[in-house]
């Protein structure tokens, strides 16, 4: 799951205010939260470092205004970070002129937008055609590609629509269509699916899945639905006034919290789905013996094993990979896991 | 008791606002004091005569000087503004061919390669692509040009009064060719410009286009009467004007706010620009452009062009800005560089704003080139100056209902365009001929018509026989309109008389004697309260340096008085009219509609029932402002009644609010900066109608710029167009400042 190092963030900030720079060299490069204030500045991002892993799907979560969208922004430099490092495959991308940013974004990178960002002027063929059109590749080629992205996301057969024809969740699939069509190295996805009805956002969050797992990219998910992040993520980053907060696996964060704001997310989630049965089993004492009759997977999310468990009067063993009973789970543990808050 | 406003966000405010009463008290104070500065002071009540600085003889001088003497060394302005006049020239002349003149055949060539080059890179552009459509036309272009280099030398130099340097022979003689196929062949020697049945049915056929059959049948309608009438020579006169000055201004108009978007300093420097340019009065344009380029067509072209391209670059910016960010991000992301950007997502998402810009240009175009008949532009315009002038009021009906008419096509035309093209459906496959109907039926129609008015000179232009209405009935008219004011002027008379002798001279004569400095003190005090201190250096420094300083207050004043009785009217009309409207959705649409045809009709057409009904003076002048400057109140009260929030209304009506107490304490309240708005605007058109109504009387800075026509007197007609353009900027920052702080108040910014 964790390949190399794709996206590097270093001390990033991201100060809105009348002299940004001047204020943020005043202040030795990380004023604190009363000297914005007091000055009348802005901290939408605060000193926010971390890795985006080749292959992985990196989601960051936040309330409106905890900076979250500004953060994705900085790394496509859509905004210009004030201060910090942002090192994309290697090289330092706030160092890249107009001209290497056009490239990079020509050829590395996609990005799906909260309110689909269509062109309304467009039809969907070449809405999904446009990075390639001004990329200069001639007609032939570029609808042929296009084309087959519009197969892709399921539009095949609305080429000709014009967005405005078209309902929330379909033009989303154009815009992740027309994100795709450069076959980036790098998808951005800007809360793609915030602007859809609940019942739509399931079905585009199951499509997105589906996608992944054919196109495997390295994907920054932005979202303030912390639902959808534990459904789709790899490592979940919680942001708050500008700063990163946590940013750990689902399960991690769910059984361990940084802080009383984390715990406020992940006291409603749906814990059999995120946490596995490792995480609450009861070890073994001494060395692991090769398990013989029935028992639950390691791996397995307690949803999954919660009737087997609950069915059985004794504990149920945990196994490993290597088919060694590493532990075992009793009905006591398995319900104090689904439910109360206290696990282990 | 006091009635408390609940606002949207439920906070509860005070009807009285930004402590008013403190505010009158100042008022008042600064009104004493003013008298008492200028009872002693004598300079303070009225300037001297001899402290007048001399600015309108030095820019008078200035200018004399420009179109003399001024040299850029290696030629002189009087050779470049004639270089310009020249260029511009060129346009007009082929769109004249085109619409009403006939031509020899050698200097139809300039139109015949531009249609040849076109058409070429349209069909190239339909077997190819676009890029190599335009390459194609363009090639065809350049070679002409240069082959045909001699000639335009020539027309250059006769242009510049220089002596030709060369002989008037093409370079290889390629640009000839159709020329002597034409004549030497074809034996024709001269070419007639476009049927004028033509012409109907192409506008009737882009009508279809754009909206179906209603309007198709409308515009045929409305062209059909400019033929009809025996108007269609002038009115086409008109129109070469208008079809040579929009694609200038537009595109002038579309740089210029591009320009403001991308820069910073751009902006600085052109929005102020755009400020005063807006403020400024359609005649004042003219005086400047006359001197500098005589009077004629050109010179109006010029004025013209100037004149219409400030709304297209507002529009342009309001376009780019309002493109959503998502929008412009998502072309970001997909790598345009900024040229991209601009051309594939900003300016085609926001095709509907830029079209309704365009919209703005025709139709602000029309409307100064018919003003521009006053420096001599031919056209319908004129003829309809001539009938006042001469108050033929027949003739003056049916030129102005020409006129009107002319408008509304053009109005119709361009705004179900923008609806069209801005609404984008994909469309069912079909064939080559169903997509393209129009074209087809549009070039079928006019071969067939070119070739029909060979044999059949009514084709070509309509004989006298043919007209349905003729210079004996606009006799006729005439005579039945002057029987009619002459059987009203019984009441009519006396009416006026007595509003002017003890309504609106008495006004006059108290503004008249008003000391600048109370008015300034005045002045300053509401702009210090209402903005700051900025707001009340800028609006004294503009009174006392444009105005006072160089001798125009007592212009200034009339002016004012003119301007504000009018707008109490508009008020007393508008406002009213307005809340009616808001009322119930079926005066609403009548009210509306109204409103809309009232504003497409050029400015100088209200002087037709202002002349009718009690010809010249000064009631006739206010009578003439009124219809063209109440639309704005109508339709800013009826929007901000229309804004308020629902809630607000039930709130006032679970209170227990009567209407009438609901309309009192709360609607006109809360729609109170929006209607301000309103009033700002209906001074703004006011002060540009006094301008024209310089026509009918007055002694009024309109009067100033309109006398100083004739004599060419730049300064002076420079100086009073900017006074009236100060007059307008006070009204509107003053009363800007006012609603965006009462507008915080409510918490409705």
């Amino acid at each position: 799951m964790s390949g190399d190092v794709k996206i590097s963030c270093r001390n990033m900030w991201k100060v809105f205010g009348p002299d940004p720079e001047a204020f943020m060299a005043a202040h030795g490069g990380s004023p604190t939260a009363e000297a914005l204030q007091a000055e009348g500045y802005i901290g939408a991002v605060r000193d926010v470092s971390f890795d985006v892993h080749a292959g992985e799907i990196l989601i960051i979560m936040g309330l409106s205004g905890s900076g979250k969208s500004t953060v994705i922004r900085c790394i496509t430099r859509l905004n210009d970070p004030t201060t910090g490092q942002v090192i994309f495959d290697g090289s330092d991308i706030l160092a890249a002129n107009e001209q290497e940013m056009i490239e990079l974004r020509r050829h590395k990178m996609g990005m799906v937008f909260q309110n689909f960002g269509l062109l309304p002027h467009r039809n969907v063929l070449s809405n999904v055609a446009f990075p390639l059109e001004v990329q200069g590749l001639d007609r032939g080629q570029r609808e042929a590609r296009a084309r087959e992205m519009i197969e892709l996301v399921g539009l095949g057969g609305r080429e000709d629509y014009f967005p405005r024809e078209l309902s929330g969740g379909q033009q989303q699939r154009v815009g992740i269509a027309r994100s795709l069509a450069v076959e980036p190295d790098v998808w951005f996805l800007d809360e793609p699916f915030s602007a859809l009805d609940p019942l739509i956002r399931a079905e585009m969050q199951d499509e997105f899945i589906r996608l992944q797992q054919l196109l495997k990219k390295t994907i920054v998910f932005i979202t303030h639905d912390f639902e959808e992040a534990v459904k789709l993520a790899d490592r979940i980053g919680i942001m708050k006034d500008g700063k990163l907060v946590q940013l750990t696996t689902p399960e991690e964060m769910v059984l361990n919290p940084a802080d009383e704001y984390v715990s406020r997310f992940t006291e409603n989630a749906p814990r059999g789905r995120i946490v596995s049965a490792q995480a609450i089993m009861q070890k073994v004492k001494g060395k692991p013996k090769k398990a013989n009759g029935t028992g639950v997977p390691a791996l397995a999310k307690i949803g999954e094993i919660a009737e087997q468990v609950l069915n059985s009067d004794k504990p149920v063993p945990v196994i490993d990979e290597n088919g060694f009973a590493v532990g075992a789970i009793s009905r006591q543990q398995m319900t104090s896991a689904l439910f109360s808050r206290e696990v282990v | 008791m006091t009635l408390a406003v609940p606002t949207a966000n439920g906070e509860q405010l005070n009807r009285q606002g930004i402590g008013l009463h403190s505010f009158w008290v100042q008022m008042l104070i600064a009104i004493v004091a003013g008298l008492a500065i200028a009872s002693v002071l004598d300079w303070a009540w009225l300037w001297p005569q001899d402290w007048i600085v001399p600015i309108k003889v030095w820019l008078s001088e200035f200018f004399a000087w420009l179109d003399k003497r001024a040299t850029f060394g290696l030629f002189t302005v009087k050779q470049l503004t004639r270089s310009i006049a020249w260029m511009l020239k060129q346009p007009l002349i082929w769109s004249e061919y085109l619409l009403w003149k006939s031509a020899r055949v050698y200097q139809y060539m300039p139109v015949f390669w531009i249609a040849f080059s076109c058409a070429a890179g349209f069909i190239v552009s339909r077997l190819r692509d676009g890029r190599t459509g335009v390459y194609v036309t363009l090639a065809i272009l350049a070679i002409v040009t240069i082959d045909g280099f001699p000639y335009i030398l020539q027309s250059l130099s006769k242009a510049l009064r220089v002596d030709p340097w060369v002989e008037p022979a093409a370079l290889i003689g390629i640009s000839e060719w159709p020329g002597h196929f034409l004549s030497k062949v074809m034996g024709l020697r001269e070419v007639r410009f476009i049927p004028w049945i033509a012409v109907v049915l192409g506008f009737g056929i882009f009508g279809h286009w754009v909206g179906g059959w209603r309007l198709a049948g409308i515009v045929i309608l409305c062209m059909g009467y400019l033929a009809f009438t025996g108007l269609w020579r002038e009115s086409m006169k008109t129109f070469s004007l208008v079809v040579v000055a929009v694609p200038f201004s537009a595109a002038l108009g579309l740089w210029l706010g591009i320009l403001v978007t991308r820069s910073e300093r751009a902006a600085r420097i052109i929005t102020p620009m755009f400020d005063v340019m807006q403020a400024t009065p359609h005649l004042a344009y003219l005086v400047p452009v006359v001197v500098m380029f005589g009077a004629g067509q050109v010179p109006a072209l010029i004025a013209t062009m100037i004149f219409a391209m400030p709304p297209m670059a507002r529009c342009t910016i309001l376009a780019i800005q309002t493109v959503p960010s998502d929008v412009v991000e998502s072309g970001h992301m997909s790598g345009c560089t900024p040229r991209q950007l601009l051309w594939k997502v900003q300016l085609p998402a926001s095709q509907k704003t830029l079209l309704l810009g365009l919209n703005q240009v025709i139709m602000q175009t029309l409307a100064m080139v018919v003003i521009c008949s006053l420096v001599g532009a031919q056209g319908l315009g004129h003829k309809l100056l001539f009938s006042l002038q001469q108050l033929k009021l027949g003739f003056a009906t049916m030129q102005g209902i020409a006129i009107v008419l002319m408008a509304v096509v053009l109005d119709r035309l361009t705004q179900a365009y923008a609806n069209k093209a801005s609404v984008h459906v994909h469309g069912e496959q079909r064939s080559y001929i169903e997509q393209h109907g129009h074209l087809i039926a549009f070039l079928a129609m006019l071969v067939v018509s070119v070739l029909a008015a060979f044999y059949f000179k009514d084709v070509s232009s309509l004989s006298r026989n043919y007209h349905l209405v003729t210079s004996k009935d606009a006799l006729e008219l005439d005579k039945v309109i002057k029987a009619v004011t002459f059987s009203l002027i019984d009441y009519i008379r006396p009416t006026r008389d007595f509003i002017t002798v003890y309504m609106l001279i008495p006004m006059r004569d108290f503004y008249q004697a008003l000391p600048w400095s109370l008015v300034a003190i005045v002045l300053a005090v509401a702009g210090y309260r209402l903005g700051n201190w900025k707001l009340s250096v800028l609006i004294v420094g503009l009174l006392f340096f444009i105005i006072v300083m160089i001798g125009n207050w007592e212009y200034a004043t009339t002016t004012f008085y003119f301007v504000f009785t009018a707008t109490i009217f508009c008020i007393l009309i508008g406002v009213p009219l307005g809340l009616w409207a808001a009322r119930s959705d079926r005066v609403a649409k009548v009210v509306m509609l109204t409103c809309d045809t009232l504003q497409t009709f050029p400015s100088f057409i209200y002087l037709l029932p202002a002349i009718m009904l009690f010809r010249v003076g000064e009631l006739a002048i206010i009578f003439a402002i009124i219809p063209y400057a109440t639309v704005p109140a109508i339709r800013y009260t009826y929007l901000g009644i229309k804004r308020i929030s629902p809630v607000t209304l039930e709130a006032a009506r679970m209170n227990g609010a009567t209407p009438l107490q609901r309309l009192w304490k709360v609607e006109l309240p809360v729609a109170l900066p929006e209607i301000m708005l309103g009033i700002n605007q209906t001074i703004m058109m006011a002060l540009a109608m006094t301008a024209i109504t310089a026509l009918i009387g007055g002694q009024d800075l309109g009067q100033e710029i309109y006398r100083a026509l004739p004599t060419s007197d730049a300064g002076r007609g420079v100086m009073a167009g900017l006074g009236i353009a100060t007059l307008g900027i006070i009204a509107d920052r003053l009363i800007g400042a006012w609603a965006s702080k009462r507008k915080e108040e409510l918490g409705v910014a």
